[in-house]
């Protein structure tokens, strides 16, 4: 340990014995302002919304327990059930669409698999409520698409509508699938072909061969996904709110704190804190068990071509229904942004058309003020994940010291957390005057927003960071210093360069993420500091639908305009975040 | 020794009818006509890209012939699918499965062929015991050395009893000693089973001393077929004089000739004759013409002075002189030509740079190329 922190150190370090940065614990001062970060901002609001949940009018009681597991009234065991259902239909349903597009398009050649491959990953451009909302207005009560059969076929009623529980799982497959796609695709392109000839040469069938070879072979990433899958559902919060699911866990979180009944709240909130955690645990766990992907290199890709003429056809009308599912939500908030507010009411589309709501965007000071707020605090959350992650990448990846698993595990944290818990965790901590808030209360003020942004997107910047850290070759720095550089001198002209397309990357993504959050701003924000995307559901339930549709395609843009850069930037360099 | 091929007489042998394959407009090999024998060690020998991996793919199932039929025995197996065709595959990079332990792995082909777990158990076992692995059954793939990876490889080939065993390149993966090794292993087993082999690779050395005959391609296209002393001794061009093996090959002009002796001029310091009658097939001398002659550097002798002036014998300057300790190889400049020559390493003087040296080429070893 002494002998390594010395040669990782400066050379003229060696020569000084005695100076403190020589000294093999001098590590654990430069490391140490991380970890108040994480204590401050992660485990203080957990630890807090924890001895809330636990604690009546000052004693410590397990009532609130009682009462959330209670027999009597069962309306949180039904929220919790419910959440676990929700979430594992979720998992199978996006699994089987998920892997599903992802052999059809690593594995088949067909006419539309071009425009599919690129379309596939649409659903990963829409913020969660903007999203949840398109499927409102497509294929809800009044939604175009049941309305327009209604008229078509000349009903009373709609014939169908995505509402409750159906519409949760509809949108979050349409949502999450890509989970399932990236890992499964992944794992089909590290797939050794001979493999499978291998497997054929020994007599095996194709059916045999998906059986015994293919299937087996990506359990890995599909259990990995699964798991993903699985807490994003737990964490979901939109989409029960706009489908009218009350039962779930998010959903009694939001009305307990409505109610003013933040006892309740906490006791909800660290119950799904626990169950966040133990899956992130265990995905991190199954994550460290071997793979199969990487034994073989040398890989070519080689394509199935669909030859039959009905099988052509067949393949060319999903393709289209295919493209048209993927793109008809961005296409029905684009016509909508267009749309005299409260002009739509009955109509199968809405009749008047205007310019304006995007006009007003910029003009009316009243319509801008969320715009600003959003990007203000959203660049200041931002910047604080960038000072915070590119030094505990840097530590992570460069330097030797205990507790990095540590590290490592509270950085994520709150990334498994609902954005509902994170949300209340700060009011739990911050409501009151603490030394992490420099005596001050947050609650009510700006900042709260800005905090719980920067605490939301925690690993973003850490770990397209590290990952760009991590192919970096060490040398590089280590030439630098040889040649007479500076500790600091040489992370500036080399190691920064070097690792700035990675930071970059998650920084846009954190930034992005800020404008759209949604979920932990719903239950902080003040009528000073609106965001984006509260004002939408505010004019939303105002039928201002027009403008709540331009909010929404200038986010879309804007996270388009990100991923463009992001994909230029990163090239070939595998930034995962 | 267990004797994995209980039911003799299912070994076969492999016609290939003219077959051609295309990938789109580029040639994969063209026009291939060849026979191989029941129970024969048969080689593929050519640089990369010449197309015997894709000759073999089509033997195999995993490409179907662009044109020409592909046989087993009296079988016409050109479109059949690879699971149909009873062969046993080594691929290159082995394709061991990785989500499966030793013994699953070559447990897999009789799995398919529905055997009884008793009989697989049996079966397995023998399998993993010939091929020095009895014991290993439970590690799983990542667990195994290189060389243990390609002998599960081969158990699990061998193990469902093919009527063929094609191998692709195996040794390219090992390092020096255990490709020597395994060589000697592979040739072995072979030559217990009596099964019918095709063996892939662009390692000449390695053709030479495994196979009873070798079919050497370039560009797609056969060069020859024959045992390895007919290539070697009787290549049918200059490729393969030169890939097989080492050659000097000077280009001249037939000076003389008569029913038996023909005399070639090299240039003004070199006139070599031979025999007539060793000249590669379909090679027509006549006086006046040019002609390419073909010297092994290890049919060069060392001579005497006094030899000097003698017919075939010339005296150089040594520009290299290479001691590997069971020989000496020497480049010796005569004119414009350097001659490659090699002396088995009998305690002679070793010459050294910049000496002279006369050497003696035997008639017997010059060979017209045409
Ligand atoms: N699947 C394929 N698609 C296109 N061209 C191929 C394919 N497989 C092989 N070829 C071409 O056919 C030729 C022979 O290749 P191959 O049989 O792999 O050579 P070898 O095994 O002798 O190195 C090469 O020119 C190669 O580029
Ligand atoms: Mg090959």
């Amino acid at each position: 340990m002494y002998s390594t922190s010395n040669h990782s150190w400066t050379p003229s370090a060696m020569k000084r014995k005695t100076s403190i940065t020589s000294s093999p614990y001098f590590v654990y001062v430069l490391v140490s302002p991380l970890f108040l970060v994480l204590l401050a901002y992660v485990i203080y609001p957990l630890f807090q919304t924890f001895i809330e949940s636990a604690q009546i009018d000052g004693t410590f009681s397990l009532q609130n327990y009682l009462e959330f597991f209670s027999l009597k009234n069962t309306s949180n065991l039904e929220a919790l059930w419910t959440s676990i259902y929700i979430s594992i239909l979720s998992v199978i349903t996006c699994g089987i669409v998920g892997v599903g597009m992802a052999f059809l398009l690593e594995r088949y050649e067909f006419p539309g698999r071009k425009i599919l491959s690129v379309l596939v990953m649409v659903p990963m451009s829409l913020p969660p409520l903007i999203g949840v909302l398109s499927f409102e207005f497509l294929y809800g009560k009044s939604g175009i698409i049941p309305r327009a059969f209604q008229a078509w076929l000349g009903l009373n009623e709609v014939p169908f509508a995505l509402s409750g529980i159906t519409g949760v799982l509809v949108v979050h497959t349409f949502t999450m699938y890509t989970y399932f796609y990236m890992t499964a695709s992944a794992a089909i392109k590290g797939l050794d072909p001979s493999l499978e000839e291998a497997a054929a040469s020994l007599g095996a069938s194709r059916f045999y061969i998906w059986r015994r070879v293919i299937l087996p072979m990506l359990t890995p990433a599909m259990v990995a996904s699964s798991l993903l899958v699985f807490m994003i559902s737990m964490a979901s919060y939109t989409a029960p709110l706009i489908f009218g699911v009350e039962r779930t866990m998010t959903m009694q979180i939001y009305l307990s704190r409505t109610n003013g009944d933040l006892d309740m709240a906490a006791t909800q909130s660290t119950i799904l804190s626990i169950v966040s955690i133990l899956f992130l645990l265990i995905m991190r766990w199954y994550q460290n068990i071997r793979n199969y992907q990487n034994m073989s290199k040398g890989i070519s890709v080689h394509r199935t071509e669909v030859k039959s003429k009905v099988g052509k056809y067949v393949a060319m009308i999903l393709s289209l229904i295919g493209v048209m599912i993927l793109l008809l939500p961005i296409l029905v908030l684009v016509l909508l942004s267009f749309s005299v507010d409260g002009s739509w009411t009955v109509e199968v589309l809405p009749t008047e058309y205007t310019l304006n709501h995007y006009i007003e965007l910029f003009t009316d000071s009243r319509t801008w003020r969320p715009i600003a707020n959003s990007f203000e605090m959203s660049m200041i959350a931002t910047i604080g994940n960038i000072l915070f992650g590119v030094a505990a990448a840097y530590a992570a990846v460069r330097l030797k010291f205990k507790g990095k698993t540590l590290l490592d595990v509270l950085i994520m944290i709150p990334w498994a957390l609902p954005g509902t818990v994170v949300g209340i965790n700060l009011i739990a901590a911050f409501s009151e005057p603490s030394v992490f808030s420099l005596n001050q209360v947050l609650v009510g003020t700006f900042w709260i927003i800005p905090l719980a942004y920067f605490v939301r997107h925690l690993p973003l910047v850490f770990r397209s960071t590290s990952a760009v850290l991590l192919q970096m070759d060490r040398s590089a720095e280590e030439a630098a210093r040889s040649l007479g550089a500076s500790w600091w001198y040489s992370f500036r002209r080399v190691v920064f360069p070097m690792a700035f397309s990675g930071i970059l990357v998650g920084a846009l993504l954190a930034f992005v993420q800020g404008i759209g959050e949604f979920v932990a701003s719903i239950l902080i924000y003040t009528s000073e500091t609106v965001p984006i995307s509260v004002e939408i559901f505010q004019r939303m339930y105002a039928f201002e639908f027009g403008t709540a549709c331009a909010y929404g395609v200038l986010q879309i843009l804007l996270i388009l305009i990100v991923l463009f850069i992001s994909q230029k930037v990163s090239g070939n360099n595998n930034i995962t975040v | 020794m267990p004797n994995l091929y209980e039911g003799a007489g299912i070994l076969t042998n492999v016609k290939l009818d003219h077959v051609s394959k295309y990938f789109d407009k580029v040639i994969g090999v063209e026009n291939i006509d060849v026979e191989i024998r029941s129970g024969e060690f048969f080689t593929f020998l050519g640089p990369s890209g010449c197309g015997k991996t894709t000759t073999l793919r089509m033997i195999a199932g995993f490409y179907y012939p662009t044109s020409g039929r592909i046989f087993f025995g009296d079988q016409d197996v050109t479109y059949l699918p690879p699971n149909k065709r009873n062969i046993g595959m080594v691929f290159q990079n082995y394709a061991l499965f990785p989500h499966l332990t030793v013994f699953e792995n070559v447990a897999f082909g009789l799995q398919v062929r529905k055997k009884s777990k008793q009989e697989i158990r049996e079966k397995v076992e023998r399998a993993l015991k010939m091929v020095h692995l009895d014991g290993y059954g439970n590690r799983r793939i990542d667990q195994l050395s290189g060389g243990q990876q390609q002998r599960v490889a081969l158990a699990r080939a061998l193990v469902i009893e093919p009527q063929i065993l094609l191998l692709d390149e195996p040794l390219s993966n090992l390092d020096a000693k255990l490709r020597e090794e395994t060589r000697v292993e592979i040739k072995r087993l072979q030559l217990e089973l009596g099964i019918t082999t095709i063996y892939v690779t662009h390692d000449q050395a390695e053709a030479m001393a495994m196979s009873d005959r070798i079919m050497v391609m370039k560009n797609g296209v056969v060069q020859q077929v024959g045992t390895p002393e007919e290539i070697y001794n009787r290549p049918n061009n200059q490729f393969v004089a030169s890939f097989i093996g080492e050659s000097n090959l000077l280009e001249g002009t037939v000076e003389e000739m008569d029913d038996r002796l023909v005399k070639v001029r090299i240039s003004p310091e070199l006139v070599l004759s031979g025999w007539k009658e060793n000249a590669a097939p379909g090679v027509q001398l006549k006086k006046g013409e040019k002609t390419t002659v073909s010297i092994r550097p290890e049919s060069i002798r060392e001579a005497s002075s006094s030899e000097q002036g003698e017919e075939n014998v010339v005296r150089g300057q040594v520009t290299l002189s290479e001691f590997t300790g069971v020989s000496v190889n020497y480049l010796t400049r005569v004119g414009e030509h350097q001659l490659k020559s090699m002396f088995v390493n009998r305690g002679f003087r070793v010459y050294q740079r910049g000496e002279e040296l006369t050497i003696s080429i035997p008639k017997e070893s010059v060979y017209f190329l045409g």
